[in-house]
């Protein structure tokens, strides 16, 4: 057993009782990556040193007594995506590969403030982009239950690295189901918060209309703790809400008797594998069994949000990464005859294919003639969707549905063909347009991987959604089950 | 030039840096002349991962600047993400304003050669400005200043309805009074605080549509507005008299060349890709934030020559070229709390003023003297106890040190000399030293006294009283 199959609390009591220190920590940290990381591949920056050093003080800051923050001593991995102080960022681009940031992302000083000890920086897609972290321009990361299998993307790392007990806990981020998918695929927990929650300032940013960052972890409990910990208005972020936030660890009851379930036909209909649709039927047989009633809903412009997300995330897209330029920061194509040269070579040989493919889409999609088209009727579709949620939330508390239409796909497996790759987050996509809030729990295995429970709930309502959550979890063991590796 | 076949259709893209005192999306500095890269941060540098979020100051200015313009000011604005690649654009896009600026549907009253012609103003709109590039010589390195980047800015864009480089140039200089007034900007072309493209072309009398335009860029001040749109207007009136086409194109105008030339064509134009930025929230106006603003808006202008005119019986061309320029107008009432005479100060700042400060090529700012000095001036002349032409070596000397007049005049020693026995004693030597002048009088030569009062005033080092000079020398020739 790994010092990190114990929940948040239970590691806070043991350093009360003197039994653990945050040293010990973060030595099974950097044990078990030395044991697993080359098989997973979910790093590509560690910290060790200072990681180490950090420990160290907290030891003393534990023996010494007094206020202790709210992830006290726990090692964390950051997705590549969220900026650390002095810390190579590097978003798994090539373009970066030699990018340290000046300023901490606004998630990065709270985890600081909040005494958590970083590790390092985990291994994603290239920028977000992809569902299955073989975009990584460095390496891929593979699944912890079977190494042939994709860990699921873009916040590949993130949820790799948990279930392989690589961290304690993670933070990814979440444009069309980047944090829900992989967390699926691996058999944790992941969650993404209602746009405008956590603060955006320092996430590199994809599509700034859909990305929020959020965290994963092995537990619901855990997961409470640290968005207790990320949320909450921040005055340098304009689209993060100012809205007062409860106490999630309080709404983690284990009640869910009356509690109104929605499954929208949808997401358990065509392109859904019959196994995993039977975990969720499995899933809603134990909620029942707590009190909760389901019905079957409609959310009818499900089949729309695919094509709306690649408009509308691939047209921001174009835009926010025309800044890597090769001017000012990131890798300079050498030699460049004149400056149209130096944007061109540097942004060819700096971008890989998928980013290549999306910024394009994007260009196409925003230029003159075609805007009203693509972008505003996408825009339009957006509404619509997010319309189909708000009815639906009009009668239920909460929806249900899987993750994603399968378990994890084999690596290699689905490249040749980007579309059926973007297909993947059909069940994903349409809650980050609606701007809702969702987490992703295991819910059972099939053929030896696991399958992803999604609950979603209505914005900035996280505490029903964990509550769910959380209840489901007492009452079932797929979150105790770790890969044999 | 053969206009005269044609008429000239211009519209102008002005843009006036707003002086908030930090940037429109982060905190750094707004000032003016810092050495390269100092007044930077990660947000306007366009770091991974930064967010813009909006000065409001910049908003009330902006605001501010519209409604002076007689905009209407909606009740939403939202910005959006103009994209283009260039190192002076970190982020490579431009946070603007596409569908909704602050103001629109505004307009200007100029006045060319005593005619009054109101111009149509289309929008004016918020946006942050780009950084400034420097091209090192020989071409082999250029050099990005990010000071500026961020600095916020209004863009007006008027309607086509300037007929000729003068009226544009009317239109400019009117819309830099209404700026200074509203205090949201320095409008100084020569630090980029005011600039100004122009969208011009040419069209037969009475033809409806209108020609192809040139857009004509880098025109650095008033002077080069002018100059720059007169030889845009001749060079489109040969073409078109050749039977040619004029290409529509970007035009650079060549203030050493004396001439505007090709940057870019049609085919070259950027597709900028609007869109609404994603980082920003829409701007709800409500009509508290606008009647605050409208509140704060000052006595403009065109009001304050009215009132020059009225309360002051100022011609209306003292009144338009005082009130041209605010600090010249403040000057002008300031002077007015020393003197009751309006004219006389109205006369010393269009000629002895005005004429100082073309000379030397200096704004009011340059030079020392204050509207007290003038106003306290004017009342020693009434007094008496200087003459006009010792006022002016006193003013002189006003401008270059800022003393008090009265002070000048007492180190100096410049008090009129009015006491009737020191002056006749002069004149008797005068009238001594010059029998031939003597004889002319007698011989009705009546410019000989004219000639008299000259020596006296020169004896007495220009401190005699010339009306009483004069007096006493008929009074001795007669004898």
């Amino acid at each position: 057993m790994s010092l990190f199959d114990y929940k948040l609390s239970e590691i806070h009591n043991k350093m009360n009782d003197g039994e653990l220190s945050p040293t010990d920590l973060v030595d099974q940290a950097f044990k078990t990556i030395q044991e697993r990381d080359d098989r997973v591949g979910a790093y590509l920056t560690l910290d060790e040193e200072k990681a180490r050093a950090t420990a160290r003080r907290l030891d003393d800051q534990l023996i010494a007594g007094g206020d202790r923050g709210l992830l006290f001593g726990l090692p964390v991995g950051i997705k590549d995506n969220i900026v650390t102080d002095g810390l190579r960022t590097t978003c798994a681009s090539q373009f970066l590969s030699n990018f340290n940031p000046v300023y901490d992302a606004t998630v990065t000083k709270k985890l600081r403030h909040a005494d958590s000890v970083i590790l390092g920086k985990l291994n994603m897609d290239e920028f977000a982009m992809g569902g299955s972290n073989e975009n990584s321009s460095f390496h891929p990361v593979r699944n912890p239950w079977n190494l042939e299998y994709v860990p699921g993307g873009s916040s590949g790392g993130s949820a790799a690295s948990v279930a392989a007990g690589e961290a304690y806990f993670t933070l990814g981020s979440d444009t069309g189901g980047s944090i829900r998918q992989p967390a699926s695929y691996c058999g944790v927990v992941g969650l993404k918060p209602t746009y405008g929650l956590v603060s955006r300032f320092g996430l590199v940013a994809f599509a700034s209309s859909l990305d929020q960052i959020g965290p994963v972890t092995k537990n619901v409990e855990d997961s409470a703790y640290v968005l207790q910990a990320i949320a909450g208005y921040d005055s340098m972020d304009s689209t993060s809400a100012n809205v007062d936030i409860p106490d999630y660890l309080s709404a983690l009851t284990g009640d869910v008797k009356g509690l109104r379930i929605a499954v929208p036909k949808e997401y358990i209909g065509e392109g859904v594998d019959a196994s995993v649709k039977e975990k969720i039927m499995d899933a809603l047989k134990v909620l029942e069994g707590l009190g909760a009633v389901w019905e079957e809903v409609s959310l009818p412009h499900t089949e729309y949000a695919v094509a709306t997300y690649y408009l509308l995330a691939s047209s921001e897209a174009s835009s926010n990464l025309a800044r890597f330029d090769g001017v000012r920061y990131g890798v300079r194509a050498n030699n460049p005859s004149n400056l149209l040269d130096l944007y061109h070579e540097s942004r060819s040989q700096g971008f890989g294919p998928e980013v290549k493919r999306r910024i394009m889409l994007g260009t196409y999609a925003l230029s003159s003639g075609y805007y009203d088209a693509y972008y505003l009727k996408a825009q339009k579709v957006r509404t619509l969707i997010k319309r189909d949620f708000d009815q639906v939330f009009e009668k239920y508390d909460i929806i249900i549905g899987p993750t994603a239409p399968t378990t994890a796909f084999k690596l290699g497996s689905q490249v040749d063909n980007p579309l059926t790759m973007y297909l993947n987050d059909i069940l994903t996509i349409p809650v980050s347009l609606a701007g809702v809030p969702a987490v992703s729990i295991p819910c059972g295995f099939v053929d030896g991987l696991p399958v992803g429970m999604q609950i979603i709930g209505k914005s900035f309502d996280e505490s029903t959604v964990l509550r769910v959550a959380h209840a489901f979890e007492q009452h079932t063991d797929h979150h105790t089950k770790r890969p044999n590796m | 030039m053969s206009t005269s076949k044609y008429e000239t259709v211009i519209g102008l893209e002005v843009h006036v840096e707003l002086h908030t005192n930090s940037k429109i999306f982060c905190g750094c500095s707004t000032e003016f002349g810092a050495p390269p890269n100092t007044h930077t941060c990660p947000i306007c540098l366009g770091h991974p991962g930064v967010l813009p979020v909006l000065n409001r100051q910049a908003v009330d200015y902006a605001m501010k600047a519209a409604m002076a313009l007689n905009c209407t000011i909606g009740d939403r604005s939202k910005f959006d993400r103009k994209n283009y690649f260039y190192p002076d654009s970190p982020k490579a896009y431009q946070i603007s304003q596409f569908d909704q600026p602050i103001g629109e549907h505004g307009w200007i009253d100029i006045e060319v050669n005593g005619e009054t012609k109101r111009i149509g103003i289309t929008r004016l709109h918020l946006e942050e400005d780009a950084g400034k590039l420097t091209h090192v010589d020989g071409g082999y390195a250029s050099l990005v200043d990010f000071n500026r980047v961020g600095t916020p800015l209004v863009e007006i864009v008027s309607e086509p309805e300037l007929s000729s480089p003068e009226e544009a140039r009317a239109y400019l200089e009117k819309i830099r009074a209404i700026m200074q007034y509203c205090e949201v900007s320095d409008v100084k072309m020569e630090e980029g605080s005011l600039r100004c493209d122009a969208n011009i072309s040419l069209r037969p009398y009475g033809q409806e549509e209108f020609g192809i335009r040139a857009e004509l860029k880098n025109m650095n001040s008033f002077r080069g507005v002018q100059k720059g749109m007169e030889y845009e207007e001749f060079r489109q009136a040969e073409i078109l008299d050749d039977g040619g086409v004029v290409v529509q194109e970007t035009r650079r105008w060549d203030e050493g060349q004396g001439k505007t030339i090709s940057m870019r064509g049609k085919e070259q134009a950027h597709d900028y890709r609007y869109f609404p930025d994603p980082d920003l929230v829409t701007l709800h106006i409500d009509d508290a934030w606008k009647q605050r603003i409208r509140a704060s808006i000052p006595e403009l202008p065109d009001a304050r020559k009215e009132r020059y005119a009225t309360e002051y019986g100022l011609p209306s061309y003292d009144a338009s070229v005082i009130t041209a320029s605010k600090p010249l107008a403040d000057f002008f009432e300031e002077s007015l709390k020393y003197t009751s005479d309006a004219k006389a100060v109205s006369n010393w700042i269009m000629g002895d003023l005005l004429g100082y400060l073309n000379s030397s090529n200096l704004e009011l700012s340059g030079v020392k003297v204050t509207g007290q000095g003038l106003g306290e001036m004017i009342g020693l002349i009434e007094k008496g106890t200087i003459s006009n032409k010792i006022a002016k070596t006193v003013f002189k000397e006003m401008l270059e040190s800022g003393k008090l007049p009265s002070q000048i005049v007492e180190e100096q020693g410049l008090v009129q000399i009015s006491d009737e026995g020191a002056i006749l004693s002069i004149v008797e030597q005068v009238v001594l030293a010059n029998p031939q002048s003597v004889e002319d009088y007698n011989a009705g030569k009546q410019k000989a006294i004219g000639f008299l009062v000259g020596q006296v005033m020169k004896e007495s080092k220009g401190k005699a009283n010339p009306a009483l000079a004069n007096k006493l020398i008929v009074e001795v020739l007669s004898r």
